[in-house]
């Protein structure tokens, strides 16, 4: 089986974000493979425990840093990487982005294609159903489970919905995006990461994927980011201090009469 | 990433350097830390992690064949620092296993040796221990009493061993020991007629890793067992060295442990209306707690680069046992005053990891020691002998 994954790098969810200029200053910040995107890794890793004859390559449009998330999906143990790189790649939307993957995607050739569920820095969810649109391929979204017809040609998989699980039958090619639950995805071994070095990440540029600078066709991006704003500080809280007979006292007029909340 | 990283030592990593430690880091997290409270609280060893390890390769980290993977001296450094985060006696066993065990039978083995005993070290499928010290020979080991004669295809083994890291669960047993005069290493494996081991109880420090002592009596060893390529006491120290090298990295992890819980506990402990942290003692203690780690985290950095070119002699690493242990377990004191009554609650990292140092300060040669190792370096003159 041909696996395509499409994983991207993130900024750490337990860094302290800044802002600088209108954008998150990445500059001195840990920068992770998704998470959600290992699940991606590791379901692909497991089919392919199962049925040796598969082939799993990893998939990134991104700025240089992102060959370190490659890096770490191959240390995982996929097979190979292809990095869409270019400056022009940085600020595309998110359908953007999508018929850029479809057309690197097309070339590649594939039976199955992982994604993350969503990225954990823009929440979007858009790359995977937006790619299966391009593609013209079945989608299902946050699958937390995966299993296979015995010829392989057929997927039956589970999802998660409110309150409940939905289970979803379709025949291969098919694009999956990836939910918590699905697995416990693997830490890369030392084995793992030291045979990464050896594994190839094929980069792809603009004009190899026929991206249309002159024109801007390509590059057009109807979705515009205009700015970016920190939550607000929560406020302090107030002490109440003294005997508990007089904090009470004090608790409920504030509860009563200046958050009136009771 | 580098959870205190004052001077930017993450842009001197290499890819896989990286990985390492984040892959190291991520085990500890999701696998040690949950545990180790209990762990050290009731005097067991987590054994469930060893064949865990030995899955992700940090006891083959030292040697390329049966199963390893070599990694370089600052990788290994740096998962050193990462076990050393959960806990001491977590690294001690890697320590043992991986620079004490398969370290020098990969180094001092036949290939038949190796083949027989390598894959299920690396595997983490068998345990070994390091046998040197003994009840009356600690910092001085060349007065060893242990003693092996030959008699037909057999040594026949006599002596007592104290203190000896994963003796109680051990299935190899490296034991040094004389034979007509000169220091050689066998590889005694478990349950030979004539040996007994006992755990040592009542340890205050290192309680999450298993010490024992081991007797022989009349223990005979088969002629093959003996490691041929080992010619007196100084093959044993030049093992050492390898292991005290992952002691100076190992510790730091100790060290960013209680700094990380001493930092958030001056923010948010209360006094006098205002958080610790805002008065200039407790910033003075901070301040120097971080300055000392970062020189040491420097030093480290440095030596490994050093021995990934051959360069280091057995007294640059003294320097950077004997420093960085004192850094440490310094931190670990500052950080213990710190959180107060707090300090003294094993629910914070801080005072388990302040006890373990106390092993880590004695073992691998004692701070003295070491001290002594440099002043000879420096001067020409024996302070010992
Ligand atoms: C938890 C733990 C695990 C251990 N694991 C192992 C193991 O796996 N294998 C193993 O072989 N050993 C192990 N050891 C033993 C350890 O290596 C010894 O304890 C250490 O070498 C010191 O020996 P000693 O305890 O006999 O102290 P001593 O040598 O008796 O030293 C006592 C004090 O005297 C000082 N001193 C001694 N000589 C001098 C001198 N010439 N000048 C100045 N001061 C001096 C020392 O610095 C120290 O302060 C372990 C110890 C501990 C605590």
């Amino acid at each position: 089986m041909r696996i395509v994954v499409c994983v991207k790098q993130v900024i750490d969810t337990a860094a302290r974000i800044v802002l600088k200029d209108g954008a998150v200053d990445g500059t001195n910040l840990a920068k992770v493979l998704n998470p959600y995107d290992e699940f991606a890794v590791e379901e692909a890793i497991r089919i392919r425990e199962r049925l040796p004859d598969t082939e799993i390559t990893l998939i990134s449009l991104g700025p240089e840093g992102f060959r370190d998330a490659l890096r770490a999906g191959l240390a995982m143990g996929a097979d190979k990487a292809v990095h869409l790189l270019n400056p022009a790649f940085d600020d595309v939307d998110s359908l953007t982005a999508s018929r850029l993957l479809a057309k690197a995607i097309t070339t590649l050739g594939f039976d199955l294609i992982l994604c993350g569920r969503q990225a954990v820095d823009d929440d979007m969810a858009q790359i995977g159903p937006a790619l299966a649109v391009y593609l013209d391929i079945p989608c299902v979204t946050a699958v937390t489970q995966l299993e296979f017809s015995d010829d392989w040609n057929r997927a039956t998989v589970t999802r998660q919905i409110e309150g409940g699980s939905e289970i979803i039958e379709s025949p291969l090619p098919i694009l999956l995006t990836c939910q918590k639950g699905l697995n416990q995805p693997r830490l890369p071994s030392f084995k793992g990461i030291m045979a990464a070095k050896k594994k190839q990440i094929e980069t792809i540029t603009a004009e190899k994927l026929g991206f249309d600078f002159i024109t801007g066709n390509d590059s057009t991006s109807t979705v515009i980011a205009t700015g970016l704003k920190l939550p607000s500080l929560r406020d302090k809280g107030v002490m109440l201090d003294g005997p508990a007979s007089d904090a009470v006292v004090k608790l409920v007029k504030s509860l009563r009469d200046t958050e009136k909340v009771v | 990433m580098f959870s205190v990283d004052f001077y930017d030592i993450e842009s001197h990593l290499t890819d896989d350097e990286k990985l390492i430690r984040d892959s190291v880091a991520g085990f500890v997290d999701r696998e040690v830390l949950p545990g180790i409270q209990k762990s050290f609280e009731s005097g067991e060893f987590p054994f469930q992690l060893i064949k865990r390890m030995g899955q992700e390769g940090f006891l083959g980290a030292s040697v390329d064949t049966h199963g390893g993977t070599r990694i370089s001296p600052v990788a290994y450094g740096l998962m050193m620092q990462e076990l050393e985060r959960g806990d001491s006696g977590l690294r001690s066993f890697v320590s043992v296993q991986s620079s004490l065990v398969i370290y020098p039978i990969h180094q001092f083995g036949t290939n038949e040796q190796k083949d027989r005993w390598l894959p299920g070290l690396i595997s983490g499928d068998k345990v070994g221990c390091f046998a040197l010290t003994e009840p009356d020979y600690g910092s001085d080991p060349s007065g060893m009493k242990a003693k092996a004669v030959k008699d037909g295809d057999a040594y026949v083994l006599n002596g007592s061993k104290m203190w000896i890291t994963s003796a109680d669960i051990a299935d190899y047993f490296l034991t040094w020991a004389y034979v007509d005069g000169i220091v050689r290493a066998f590889v005694v494996e478990k349950g030979s007629p004539g040996m007994t081991v006992q755990p040592i109880k009542h340890k205050f420090s290192m309680r999450a890793s298993d010490t024992g002592e081991i007797h022989f009596i009349d223990c005979r060893v088969p002629a093959e067992n003996m490691l041929p390529g080992v010619d007196g006491l100084s093959t044993a120290l030049g093992c050492l060295s390898h292991a005290r090298y992952g002691i100076a990295w190992g510790v730091l992890g100790a060290a960013v442990a209680c700094y990380q819980e001493a930092v958030e506990h001056s923010k948010s402990r209360i006094m006098f209306q205002k958080p610790i942290g805002a008065f200039q003692l407790v910033q003075e203690k901070l301040a120097d707690m971080l300055t000392d780690l970062t020189c040491a985290q420097l030093l480290c950095l440095q030596l490994g680069r050093m021995m990934a070119k051959d360069e280091v002699h057995y007294t640059r690493i003294s320097m950077a046992k004997r420093n960085n242990v004192r850094v440490a377990l310094d931190i670990a004191r500052k950080a213990r005053d710190i959180l107060g009554a707090s300090g003294i609650s094993v629910e914070y990292s801080t005072i388990r990891h302040m006890l373990n140092l106390e092993s880590v300060y004695t073992y691998e040669g004692t701070d003295s020691i070491h001290t002594l190792i440099l002043g000879k370096k420096i001067t020409g003159l024996d302070a010992i002998h």
